[in-house]
């Protein structure tokens, strides 16, 4: 990087056929990735799914088995951390705790010998609002004084590409919030590339521009939120981000319009562009918050989808809305979400209900049902390891 | 361990205040209070009087009686300053030697060898492993293979690298050479266990904010270690500049070379002139006292870097 001067904006990223492997196993697998400058970038996923070492390969933290990596379209797959053009606000701050508050955020700039680094740093933390503590200590700070210190160590660099590390993982809910917002106006001000690596779907949701939710190493799928959230393609997506209905069953009958599954006996009806599969076995799905409650059974209409009858078996209430647990013989259990538009929940449990959805709402995922449930609770990073261990080994056995 | 207590200020956390005065806590410390009146407060003040003794007249050599001689320190400071003033340059530069051999090690330890604590344990082990053997014998051992007739100096002689003539030992090379080798482990260990707790992503934030290898290093990895540097060098240098064996004529040193605790030593078993002995040895006390103040607080946590 330059000396004495910032980037100029921010550029865009580039991952071409990134693998990386650790001594037994295989962290990610052949992961392209555009970024394009300016934007706002959230990878999404579990923990152990590969999103962190994602980012320390972008930052130079680690090296990559194979492939490139492009930052602004120039190569700097070989290069050393200090030389590229990124700054890194770290899960756990690293803040130097031999240093202020102060020199901890003039750091960066000292390095590069850009002028007036002092007044820089009085600057960047005026804009996280802590500039009246820049002559303490980190350890002196409170955990969100302290990321918000993280941060304008990073942002004052003006670097070309910003990482976050889950920044907002140690915040409670209230502060995570505002931050949220902070964070996003600082990068809409100040015209920077993020990458942002997060489990929590809601803080990648409200934040990003694209997100891209990852699965054992590899992209399941990307795009803008809402998209994602109204229509995943893949098992994995539909029950990370947010809970989905899921269903199983085979295509009966399709057109042009629509295909039509049998489920258990019931006919349910997708759109076909909304649909993955169009033939065979398929797994199909609706959100909870699309399926309407009713205590007669309503008339079979065209558009619409109708399953019941059931029985409820939990209603739980959640101030904005209540969820009910209901189930349908040959179903199973199938969550609803409801509005609180009257004063508490509509039924109680053990009500007879029917469910409808208009079919527009419904989704056809990619997954071969034969797969399903692939998403399981196995996949922090322990029992990642364990199973690609376990691989390992079968594999040697069979050698 | 132990010696990671002595430098371990690098996180002045304020502490609750304690109202309630324990008794327990009293009879706790009763015994280590006893002891060091009665071993070093009680010895102390004798010392003190000793330094003020005159000799008796007509008495033999050896008699003295209490008196309130100040020229005892004037005549002492005026006679060995050249004696004081060696012990301080070579345990210094004993202190520098120790620290530039003992940091890579001790980062070799507690850093690069982390990922196998079985080779870290092992590695500790061979530092403290001299210690198994008398300091005396070590110290002799090394009057041996720095002699004239060793292979290392025969070799020496073989290229020609040594004058013609010169020795290796009774130098000031070997005194310094001989306290480095044995205070080694004293700056070891306190540097280890700073460097063992060092958080590596802080390392890592420093090539981040484009700091270079070396910049890091300087700026964050010796910072953080500075708890265990200063207390491996307050280990080295306080022993190192009162000691008599390394310089003594009888290990590796000569009249040439003899530092202020062989000078005590030689006053007080061989002249048996106790007030001399005992000025010298409370001049070096107070000189260390207010070495040691004065380098403790500039390198005060505060104001490191």
């Amino acid at each position: 990087m330059a000396q004495g001067s910032f980037a100029e904006a921010g550029a865009d990223l580039e991952l071409k056929g990134i693998t990386k492997r650790f001594p037994g196993f295989t962290a990610i697998e052949e992961l392209d990735l555009t970024i394009p400058a300016g934007s706002f970038f959230a990878l999404l996923g579990p923990s152990g799914c590969g999103k962190t070492t994602t980012l320390r390969l972008v930052a130079g933290l680690e090296d990559a088995t194979a492939g490139q990596i492009l930052i602004g379209g120039k190569d700097v797959t070989h290069t050393k951390p200090f030389q590229r053009p990124v700054n890194t606000v770290f899960q756990s701050y690293a803040l130097f705790p031999h240093m202020t508050i102060l020199e901890n955020v003039a750091f960066g700039l000292r390095r590069r010998k850009i002028a007036d680094a002092t007044a820089k740093a009085h600057e960047a933390l005026k804009l996280v609002e802590l500039d009246h503590l820049a002559a303490r200590k980190p350890q002196q700070l409170s955990g969100g004084q302290q990321q918000r210190v993280a941060l304008a160590r990073a942002v004052v660099n003006r670097p070309a590409l910003l990482l976050l590390d889950e920044p907002l993982g140690a915040l409670d809910l209230k502060l995570r919030r505002q931050m949220q917002l902070e964070l996003k106006d600082i990068q809409q001000d100040v015209g920077l590339t993020f990458l942002h690596v997060t489990h929590d779907q809601e803080e990648a949701m409200t934040m990003a521009d694209t997100v891209a939710v990852m699965n054992k190493g590899r992209i399941e799928q990307m795009g803008a939120p809402e998209e994602l959230y109204e229509l995943p393609k893949t098992a994995f997506v539909a029950n990370f981000l947010g809970q989905s209905n899921l269903f199983t069953g085979s295509v009966t009958n399709s057109n042009s319009e629509s295909i039509i599954v049998d489920v258990a006996g019931r006919k349910i009806e997708v759109p076909r562009v909304r649909a993955q599969r169009h033939a065979g076995d398929v797994t199909i799905g609706v959100r909870p918050e699309k399926l309407m409650l009713h205590t007669d059974a309503p008339k079979q209409l065209a558009g619409i989808n109708l399953i019941g009858p059931g029985r409820v078996t939990d209603v739980s209430f959640s101030g904005v809305s209540t969820s009910y647990q209901v189930a349908i013989p040959g179903l199973g259990q199938i969550v609803v979400f409801a509005q609180n538009m009257v004063f508490g929940p509509v039924v109680t449990a053990g009500a007879e209900v029917w469910l409808t959805w208009t079919t527009d709402h419904g989704f056809g995922l990619a997954d071969d049902p034969a797969d399903a449930p692939r998403f399981a609770s196995d996949t922090d990073t322990h029992a990642l390891a364990v199973q690609k261990r376990e691989k390992l080994e079968a594999e040697l056995e069979e050698a | 361990m132990a010696f990671g207590a002595f430098g371990g200020t690098a996180t002045p956390v304020a502490e609750p205040a304690v109202r309630k005065r324990s008794k327990v806590a009293l009879i706790l410390l009763l015994p280590g209070i006893l002891y060091l009146g009665l071993f070093f407060l009680a010895p102390l003040f004798s010392l003190v009087l000793t330094s003020f003794q005159a000799p008796v007249e007509f008495g033999d050599v050896g008699e003295y009686q209490t008196a309130f001689k100040w020229e005892n320190y004037t005549a002492v400071i005026s006679t060995y300053g050249e004696h004081i003033l060696r012990s301080f340059v070579f345990a210094a530069t004993a202190t520098v030697f120790a620290l530039l051999f003992s940091f890579p090690l001790a980062y070799f330890i507690g850093v690069t060898l982390r990922r196998f604590p079985l080779v870290q344990a092992l590695a500790l082990t061979l530092v403290i492993a001299p210690f198994f053997i008398s300091f005396l014998l070590r110290t002799l051992a090394w009057k041996q293979l720095l002699s004239d007739e060793s292979p290392f100096v025969s070799f020496l002689n073989t290229l020609q690298l040594l004058p013609e003539g010169a020795h290796v030992t009774g130098t000031a090379f070997s005194v310094i050479f001989g306290l480095t080798y044995n205070f080694i482990p004293f700056m070891t260990l306190p540097i280890y266990t700073s460097l063992e707790k060092l958080d590596l992503r802080y390392v890592e934030a420093g090539g981040d904010l484009y700091a270079s290898p070396a910049s890091t290093f300087f700026r964050v990895t010796v910072p953080l270690a500075a708890p265990g540097i200063i207390s491996g060098m307050l280990l080295t240098f306080i022993p190192a500049a009162g000691d008599y064996i390394n310089a003594s004529r009888d290990f590796l040193g000569s009249t040439s070379t003899a530092m202020i605790g062989n000078v005590i030593e030689a006053n007080f078993l061989v002249l048996q002139n106790y007030p001399t002995a005992a000025a010298l040895s409370l001049v070096l006390m107070a000189a260390i006292l207010i070495f040691v103040s004065i380098y403790v607080k500039k390198s005060g946590t505060d104001d490191l870097i």
